[in-house]
C-alpha cells in the first residue's frame, strides 16, 4: 500500500465522518463547520489526483464563498446555541430507507462494472491547458459557456440583491 | 492514485452523496437543507474528476464541467440565501414546515 493511497483513505475517512456530523448534528452552526471540514477534505482528494486547479477552486469558492455565506445567514437567522427541533420518526426512517436503497444500489453497480481507460497519450492538467481550453473559440473550446455563466453570475448578484432588499411600508 | 481504484472513488463519492440524500430529506431547516444540496454538489464533482483522470486522461471536460457546476454552486447559494432572509423576514421561522403561505 503505497503513501498516496493511505492518505486517500485517510482522506476519505475524514470526509465521510464530517458529511455524516453535517446530515445529523442537530447544532445548525456546528453543522456549518463540519460541513467546512469536509469541503476541505475534497480539495485534497483533487490534489491527490494531481488537479491542482481544481483544489484551488474549491477551496476559494466553497471554502472562503459559500461556507462563509451559510454562517452568515445563520447568524441572521438563529439565536446563537440554539438546538433544531427534533425530527418526526417517520420522516427519519423514509429518508434512511431512500438513501440506504440508493446507496446499495450505486455500489453494487460500481462494483460490478469494469471501467476500461482509454489508451491515448495523457495530457497534462495544468492551469495553462485547462486557461486554453477554456477560452478558446475553435471546437472543443468553451468560450461560449463561459461567458453565459458570467452572464448568470451577474443575474444572480443582482437578483440575490433585489430578493434580499427591504422594501419600505408606505 | 494509481494504487487506488476508481471504483474506491466512486464509492466514496457516492456515500457522500447519499448523506446529502437524507440531510434533504430529513432536514426541515432550510439552510441544513441547502448545506445537503452543498454535500451533493461536491460528490458529482468528485465523480467528474476522477472519471477524467482514470478513464480519459487525455480530456479536460470533467475539468470543466466541474469548474461550471462550483459556479452555479455559488450563484445558487447566494439566491437562496436572499430567499431564507427575506422568508425570515416575513415568518420569523425559516422551518419549512412553518412558511406554508404558498401551499395549495
Amino acid at each position: 500500500m503505497s503513501v498516496e493511497a493511505i492518505i486517500f483513505y485517510i482522506l476519505a475517512a475524514l470526509i465521510i465522518t464530517f458529511g455524516v456530523l453535517t446530515v445529523f448534528t442537530r447544532k445548525i452552526f456546528r453543522a456549518a463547520v463540519f460541513l467546512l471540514f469536509s469541503l476541505i477534505g475534497i480539495a485534497g482528494v483533487y490534489i491527490l489526483m494531481d488537479m491542482q486547479f481544481v483544489a484551488a477552486l474549491q477551496i476559494v469558492v466553497y471554502v472562503g464563498g459559500i461556507v462563509v455565506l451559510i454562517i452568515f445567514s445563520i447568524f441572521l437567522t438563529h439565536s446563537s446555541g440554539e438546538r433544531l427541533a427534533p425530527q418526526k420518526l417517520s420522516r427519519i426512517i423514509r429518508a434512511g430507507i431512500l438513501s440506504a436503497i440508493g446507496m446499495l444500489f450505486s455500489v453494487w453497480i460500481i462494483t460490478h462494472h469494469l471501467f476500461l481507460p482509454v489508451t491515448a497519450p495523457p495530457i497534462e492538467h495544468s492551469v495553462q491547458n485547462i486557461g486554453l481550453q477554456l477560452l478558446s473559440y475553435t471546437s472543443y473550446g468553451y468560450v461560449f459557456p463561459f461567458e453565459v455563466v458570467s452572464v448568470l453570475l451577474l443575474a444572480a448578484l443582482v437578483g440575490s440583491i433585489v430578493i434580499a432588499m427591504k422594501i419600505k411600508k408606505q | 492514485m494509481e494504487h487506488v481504484p476508481l471504483a474506491h472513488v466512486l464509492i466514496l463519492s457516492t456515500i457522500l452523496f447519499f448523506l446529502g440524500i437524507y440531510g434533504f430529506f430529513s432536514r426541515r431547516n432550510l439552510i441544513t437543507m441547502l448545506m445537503s444540496i452543498e454535500l451533493i454538489l461536491n460528490s458529482v464533482n468528485i465523480n467528474f474528476v476522477a472519471f477524467n483522470k482514470y478513464v480519459y486522461p487525455h480530456q479536460l471536460e470533467g475539468v470543466f464541467f466541474t469548474l461550471f457546476i462550483i459556479t452555479i454552486a455559488a450563484a445558487e447559494v447566494s439566491i437562496s440565501i436572499a430567499i431564507i432572509i427575506n422568508l425570515y423576514r416575513r415568518f420569523n421561522t425559516i422551518d419549512i414546515e412553518d412558511t406554508k403561505n404558498m401551499k395549495f
